[in-house]
């Protein structure tokens, strides 16, 4: 299990597109707002909170299309399914590998883009605490919507069609409690309910993840 | 003999050829009559006026969608846990029509909510969910559309249903914990107390009942065809073969 | 046409909507309907 989270990891660092994508394009959105709705400080920090968290979700589902494609491309997705290890150890890895790829420097980013955008200096902590939560969910539900479409040729839209609306409650959580932070309410419920839903995906997806591979692999 | 007999392909399509037609006639008789019943004969409301009469679509049309979608939840555990064929056809056979549904619901929904709440759209947690379930409709039309082995397809979307079900599920109370809503409460449901009166029940329900046969009857025909087309594929390949 | 009020257009519009929608969801569903079962008649009688 290790070793396949490192070589998937040594994988991402090597292609250079993981990392370094999902970040440029997380800035993009970022600095293309205020351009959209105008500079005012009255304007943009409402919408910071929702604006970070759309900008991570949509640069997480950048580099979905890549967790399986090129190991069932060349076939070594066929060799973790007869492997000693199960499919579904291999799909929490490969979710994993995903968030500490683009997730976690997304999460790490976003305060620093959160001054792009003036939000509430009370909402960082909230937008740190739930992005932590909420992109480990995200990198799991994008792994299982990789999976249903890795056989597929053009699979790129599908996919993003696939997954988005399964985003939904992750990204209301998370918005919510940022937004809740701001406005200097409890946010300790959002964040809760939030933390319920990844945990929840940790304990099924993967399970789902599996059975997708193998049928597609049949 | 169990009832999944009628389940195999060649008697589901010869009890389905006699049945269809008495479904599509009483689905169109009760369409018809609900409709009139609820457009001419009924009085305007005293609050809402003459828009009160949207409801015959909105409420059986919102119902549908959302039954559409159970059912093919339960189609698609049929295929997973007994491997029927027509289970999964017709589960690809309600998607279009779960999403004609939805959009009913929504477009009647928004007509009304114009003249009664001032506005066409309200991020109001019921009309989000239905957005949400029509996206969840989409996502699963296009998976099907998307993959050539009629087996894999059937499978992987099975699962997607399975999976969408309980994200549809947690989106639906996410919603309600992001907005509180405009939407009235139910405006049917067992334990009569708060229900709509009389006048407007009775048509109510004849157009629900037009609603339901309609469904039945358009999810039939299009599993009929879908087993047609199985099975021009099917000799396709074994003519090419010999 | 029964006295609709000030509301007359917002109700005809969701009467007309909907069952435009309904029939045109019966109408591609019979027209694929009628057209599978041509190409099924055609594929039978020449295998």
């Amino acid at each position: 299990m290790i070793a396949l989270l490192k070589r998937d990891l040594r994988l991402a660092l090597r292609a250079g597109g993981g990392f370094g994508l999902g970040l440029a394009f997380f800035l993009i959105v970022v600095v293309l707002v205020p351009f959209g709705v105008g500079p005012e400080r009255e304007v943009l920090r409402p919408i910071a909170p929702g604006i970070l968290w759309v900008g991570a979700l949509l640069a997480a589902l950048l580099s979905l299309d890549r967790i399986f494609a090129l190991d069932f491309e060349d076939g070594s997705l066929a060799l973790l399914a007869t492997s000693p290890l199960p499919l579904e150890a291999a799909g929490l890895v490969k979710a994993s590998a995903h968030w500490i790829t683009t997730g976690l420097p997304l999460t790490l980013a976003a305060p620093f883009f959160g001054f792009l955008l003036l939000m509430q200096p009370e909402a960082y902590g909230y937008l740190l605490v739930s992005l932590l939560i909420g992109t480990p969910a995200l990198s799991m539900i994008g792994t299982f919507g990789a999976a249903l479409t890795v056989g597929l040729r053009r699979g790129g839209l599908l996919l993003s069609l696939l997954v988005l609306p399964l985003y939904v409650p992750t990204l209301i959580f998370g918005a919510e409690a940022v937004r809740r932070g701001a406005a200097g309410l409890d946010a300790s419920g959002a964040l809760i309910l939030q933390a319920g839903i990844t945990a929840g995906c940790f304990a099924i997806l993967p399970f789902a993840t599996a059975a997708v591979l193998r049928i597609n692999l049949r | 003999m169990s009832m999944w007999e009628y389940a195999n392909p060649r008697l589901f399509m010869s009890w389905t050829r006699s049945v269809l037609p008495w479904t599509f006639g009483l689905a169109g008789v009760c369409l018809v009559v609900g409709l009139v019943w609820g457009f001419f004969f009924t009085p305007d409301d005293f609050r809402q006026g003459s828009t009160v009469k949207i409801i015959y679509l909105h409420v059986p049309s919102a119902l549908m969608a959302i039954n559409a979608w159970i059912m093919m939840l339960v189609a698609s555990l049929i295929w997973v846990v007994r491997r029927h064929h027509v289970s999964a056809l017709a589960a690809r056979a309600a998607a279009p029509v779960g999403v004609v549904m939805t959009l009913i619901a929504l477009w009647t929904g928004a007509v009304w909510g114009q003249p009664m709440w001032g506005t066409w759209w309200a991020w109001d947690p019921r009309l989000t969910s239905f957005l949400i379930l029509f996206l969840f409709y989409l996502g699963y039309i296009a998976l099907w559309e998307a993959i050539e082995d009629p087996d894999t397809a059937a499978d992987l979307t099975a699962i997607l249903c399975i999976v969408g079900s309980i994200f549809a599920i947690l989106s639906r109370y996410a919603v309600f914990f992001w907005n509180q809503g405009l939407h009235q409460g139910a405006s049917l449901s067992l334990d009569a107390e708060k229900n709509v009166a009389d006048v407007f029940y009775y048509p109510l329900l004849v157009c629900i009942a037009g609603f339901v046969l309609l469904f039945v009857a358009l999810v039939l025909m299009r599993t009929r065809t879908e087993i047609r087309a199985r099975r021009i594929k099917a000799l396709q390949a074994r003519g090419q073969h010999a | 046409m029964p006295d609709l009020g000030s509301y007359a257009a917002e109700v005809t519009a969701a009467y007309i909507g909907s069952i435009v929608l309904l029939l045109a969801i019966v109408g591609l569903s019979w027209r694929r309907y009628a057209r599978v079962r041509a190409a099924l008649d055609e594929v039978e009688k020449n295998g």
